[in-house]
């Protein structure tokens, strides 16, 4: 496939990969933000490509992981409802809820349905008057113009029957969250190309600024990962801490306005509580006043349903990057992709399915010779 | 779910007052949302994430990191055979 298939050429990302390992003389740490990132660097091996000085840590960005455990126990009550036809994206079925996932709740016979755009939610209301059509919408702000546009179209065709569960996250306050955390060791970002597809670069430009951290907005494919690195390697070896584009074929700086006049007419900035995190400030999105008749959580009043994630798992310690999915005690063990315990095993951007997935076979051989558990830090 | 999948436009045209395109990707069409992308036209490529077009990709700037990765590599030649030859310099 055009611009993907290139971009992975063995012999190339082995060049770039080489070039990086002259252009390094010390340590560093870099985060990906994104999941998807995540996923190409385990699936890739790049990590291992890579210098032993430059340590990837596996940051936030994935959005199925971030969403807590009471967003999912207010969507299993709300599916739950017979009057309701539950839209969401296909990986959110699987992350288990206080008592349950949305997929027990469809065997049990609710109507849930894995749905591929907002928009088709919009369509089955409009196609199903006499039912409630929710729609799940979590994601980060690559997803939010979608949701904007699905509102939007259900405010123009005047649905009363089309509500939406809105658990939207941002990007730059979670960098922030990183870089404030008492233990944070990350000394340059990988930050997420979609995102900034949508949005542009300009809100990170403040935060390199005050933190004097590179941080460098990269693609998906190995060869843009790579050059990600080395473009952050660069800055870092030379004291540099700056906004740079990796992404450039789809990232302008100043984002997409079409879209970000969308977004702003829609949401705007409410505090967001993260699995395993807790609240940060300004780090998500909810539906303005104009349209808070689409809201699900109130229109069905779950807004009070509030829990806490299963003290075993380490998700949040995971998504910020202080630990590695094979320190947790229940990686391979209680938590599997068939029986996960977090949401960080569910979805193929988490990190604890990437690891589970691609690096198991060989967790298992290590831990035959000693328990890496007990070797990391 | 977070992915953005590049495919190339087949046709634009107009549904429930939005925008509208048909994109192939490896093959698979789909319909996809181009009210965020006005500038596209039929044979662009876009970058999609969840039945939208996020973004047109740029093909000039998609090669960069090809051109980019060339003079890496030429630098790195030019360094070895430097490192080689006991002229130290080359034309
Ligand atoms: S392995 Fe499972 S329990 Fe452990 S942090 Fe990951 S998702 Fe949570």
């Amino acid at each position: 496939m055009k611009y993907v298939d290139e971009y992975r050429n063995a012999e190339q990302v082995k060049q770039l990969a080489a070039m990086i390992r002259r252009q390094t003389t010390r340590p560093w740490n870099l985060m990906e933000v994104c999941g998807g990132q995540t996923n190409a660097i385990i699936r890739f091996g790049l990590d291992r490509l890579l210098p032993p000085e430059i340590r990837l840590i596996h940051g936030p960005g994935c959005p199925v992981c971030v969403t807590p455990i009471e967003m999912i126990d207010q969507a299993v009550a709300i599916a739950s409802l017979s009057e309701v036809i539950f839209c969401s994206f296909g990986d959110m079925l699987r992350v288990p809820g206080s008592e349950k996932d949305l997929l027990t709740v469809k065997s049990e016979g609710a109507d849930v349905r894995i749905v591929y755009s907002p928009m088709d939610a919009v369509a089955l209301a409009t196609a199903n008057p006499d039912r409630d059509v929710v729609f799940f919408a979590i994601g980060f702000e690559t997803t939010a113009p979608a949701v904007a546009m699905a509102i939007a179209q259900a405010d123009r065709l005047g649905l009363d029957n089309f509500s939406a569960l809105v658990s939207h996250v941002l990007v730059p306050p979670a960098i922030c969250a990183v870089l404030d955390s008492p233990d944070n060791i990350v000394q340059g970002f990988l930050a997420a190309g979609h995102v900034c597809a949508v949005m542009g670069t300009w809100q990170y430009e403040p935060i390199a600024r005050q933190y004097g951290v590179p941080i460098v907005v990269t693609g998906f494919e190995p060869l843009d990962i790579l050059q990600g690195v080395a473009l952050c390697i660069d800055q870092l070896e030379n004291g540099r801490g700056e906004v740079a584009i990796q992404y450039t074929r789809c990232v302008q700086p100043e984002g997409n306005s079409v879209a970000l006049a969308q977004i702003d007419k829609v949401f705007r900035t409410v505090p967001r509580k993260w699995r395993g995190i807790g609240e940060i400030p300004e780090s998500g999105w909810a539906l303005r006043h104009d349209f808070s008749r689409f809201d699900a959580a109130a229109r069905f009043g779950v807004e009070g349903i509030r829990a806490d994630e299963p003290a075993i798992c380490l998700a949040g310690a995971v998504l910020q990057g202080h630990k590695r999915p094979f320190e947790c005690p229940a990686f391979g063990r209680e938590c599997t992709p068939e029986t996960p315990v977090g949401a960080p095993m569910v979805s193929s951007e988490g990190a604890c399915s990437a690891y589970y997935r691609y690096r198991l076979h060989e967790l298992k051989q290590a831990d035959g010779k000693q328990d890496s558990r007990e070797g990391e830090p | 779910m977070c992915l953005g999948v590049p495919g190339r436009v087949l046709e634009i045209y107009e549904k429930d007052g939005l925008a509208t395109g048909k994109v192939d990707f490896g093959g698979v069409a789909k319909e996809v949302c181009l009210a965020y992308t006005p500038e596209v036209r039929v044979d662009d490529y876009v970058l999609v994430h969840v039945g939208f077009a996020l973004s047109a990709i740029d093909e000039a700037e998609a090669n960069e990191v090809f051109a980019l990765l060339q003079e890496y590599v030429e630098a790195d030649e030019a360094v070895r055979r430097e490192e080689g030859s006991e002229k130290g310099k080359t034309g």
